[in-house]
């Protein structure tokens, strides 16, 4: 279980999250939504401890992730960066494979790289890809390499940072598909950003909304169709006028 | 007037601190990535690629600055020996020359121009593109991973980029000497040999190695602390450069008083 108590990070002047809460359960599949700019990745960036909160608190399991051993702890994530993160030094497939090839779980390189076949695979990439480097790629595909990368060490937590954005729908329906497949066969708890509504009801079990730096917004896919927020209803429906100014 | 004198002190007062405490920074930095150096997992694929990208792929620039510098040396020497009647020490202090402080300095300065941009260029675009912490959350650390590796190889690759722009220089010197100035080949050959002692050539590799340490420091320091965007790269990228640069002629000149001043 992940847990935000009160979280707070500031860019210098740039108020960012002002006192998050939120509590995503083990297995569970949260989603967050919430516009352009209000601070999502930043969110995501403090459970890793990729950005350090100004103050309150998050836990893994009731312990303070700060006093986690960090080796331990970041081997139970994994995490699909918003631009993807690939290193451009490294081969497809040796990106997909990182994890495998080094550390505690390295393992011999065919067999590695074996793996790193199947997980692209299963992002709908073909065995063809393997050897390419990730500057032949378009950005779509690009991202379903680093959701490969995400998966590859089957963690039992994952982040997707809007892992649809740049993918045509038939696409989009693979991933989402895959997400859900990963939550319920395998058990992991996923935390996705998205600004796609049919990904959201694809994959979410709870959805949360960000909105002015604090969680908005909380429930199941069915109460986000029929609460009044105007927030929410504003932002699922993509509606120009509301609560939710246009410019900011 | 106690205020504009504890306001104009503060102005002078401010960036010395910051300054302070940048070097601070850097200096656990640098603590850091030679702590790595030490501890396992140690990433040798990373370490054999610094190698061929900071030494091996340097050879031809600090080849080539040498041999026209131990030429011009060798003619100027000549020169300035001519005026009381010396000309015949041009091997020799060709020969001492080359090997305390052009050889070490020169490669240095070249290895900075080469190595210490694109080491800030390549961790800083790995920065802004998310790549370095990509690397965190795949439970390797960047310090170790990208930091040591870098640092360890260009301070052991340095020495040998200075031993190698060394004979170079000095071969620059002998075919100047032999084929412009009527010097006697063997007798050039013999009195370089003779003249040159252990320290003269070891305190150059010492330095190489300290410059070479400099080089990668500030690259990867310079990197790692990238502003965003490409902007942010091509700031870091020219710091680097500069900082390498002058640290490394500052280095230089303390050296020298450590090792030779009597
Ligand atoms: N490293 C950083 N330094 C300074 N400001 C930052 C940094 N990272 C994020 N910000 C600021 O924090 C705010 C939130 O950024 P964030 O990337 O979390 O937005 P987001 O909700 O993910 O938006 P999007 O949906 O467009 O991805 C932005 O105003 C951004 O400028
Ligand atoms: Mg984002």
């Amino acid at each position: 279980m992940i847990e935000l108590r009160n979280v707070h990070k500031a860019f210098g002047p740039n108020k960012v999250l002002n006192g998050v809460d939120l509590t995503i359960a083990r297995g569970e599949s949260m989603v967050i939504i919430g516009g352009s700019g209000t601070g999502k990745s930043v969110m995501l960036k403090s459970v890793l401890g990729l950005v350090t909160p100004d103050s309150g608190s998050i836990t893994l399991d009731g312990q303070d992730v700060t006093t986690h051993e960090r080796d331990a702890f970041l081997a139970r994530f994994g995490m699909l960066f918003q631009g993807a993160a690939l290193f451009d030094s490294m081969s497809v497939w040796e990106n997909v494979a990182f994890r495998l090839l080094r550390g505690r779980l390295k393992r011999p390189k065919a067999e590695a790289r074996e793996i790193a076949i199947e997980k692209l695979r299963r992002v709908g990439l073909g065995p063809q890809v393997a050897d390419l480097f990730p500057a032949e790629l378009s950005g779509g595909m690009q991202k379903r390499v680093g959701l490969a990368r995400a998966i590859a060490a089957e963690p039992e937590i994952i982040f997707f940072d809007e892992p649809t954005t740049g993918l045509d729908p038939i696409m989009s329906g693979v991933i989402n598909e895959l997400i859900r497949e990963i939550v319920t066969e395998m058990g992991a708890t996923a935390m996705t950003i998205t600004h796609d509504m049919t990904s959201v009801r694809s994959i979410a079990d709870k959805v949360a909304m960000l909105h002015g730096g604090v969680v908005r917004w909380t429930g199941s896919v069915a109460e986000m169709d029929a609460t009044s927020d105007p927030y929410v209803q504003q932002f699922i429906h993509g509606r120009a006028d509301g609560p939710i100014p246009s410019v900011r | 007037m106690t205020n504009a004198l504890s306001g104009f002190l503060a102005g002078l007062g401010r960036p010395v601190l910051e300054f302070l405490a940048l070097i601070g920074r850097i200096t656990l930095f640098a603590a850091q990535a030679v702590g790595h150096i030490f501890r396992p997992p140690f990433y040798w694929r990373e370490f054999g690629q610094a190698v061929m990208q900071i030494g091996w792929f340097s050879l031809p620039v600090v080849g080539m600055t040498a041999i026209f510098t131990g030429g011009a040396l060798a003619l100027q020497i000549y020169a300035g020996g001519n005026r009381f009647g010396a000309e015949a020490v041009v091997p020799q202090i060709v020969a001492i020359g080359m090997a305390r402080e052009l050889g070490p300095v020169l490669g240095g300065l070249m290895v900075a121009a080469r190595v210490a941009s694109s080491i800030a260029a390549e961790i800083g675009t790995m920065k802004v593109t998310e790549q370095i912490d990509a690397l965190t959350t795949l439970s390797t650390n960047p310090m170790k991973y990208l930091v040591a590796p870098r640092i360890l190889a260009a301070t052991l690759t340095l020495p040998v980029l200075v031993a190698v722009g060394d004979s170079i220089g000095i071969m620059g010197g002998w075919l100047v000497g032999v084929t412009r100035l009527d010097f006697n080949s063997a007798t050039y050959l013999k009195n370089t040999v003779d003249f040159l002692q252990v320290w003269d050539v070891g305190s150059g590799l010492v330095k190489g190695a300290a410059f070479g340490f400099i080089v990668a420091l500030m690259g990867c320091w310079h990197g790692m602390n990238s502003g965003r965007g490409a902007q942010g790269v091509g700031a870091a990228t020219k710091a680097a450069v500069v900082a390498a640069s002058v640290l490394i002629l500052a280095a230089n000149y303390l050296l020298t008083e450590v090792f030779f001043s009597a």
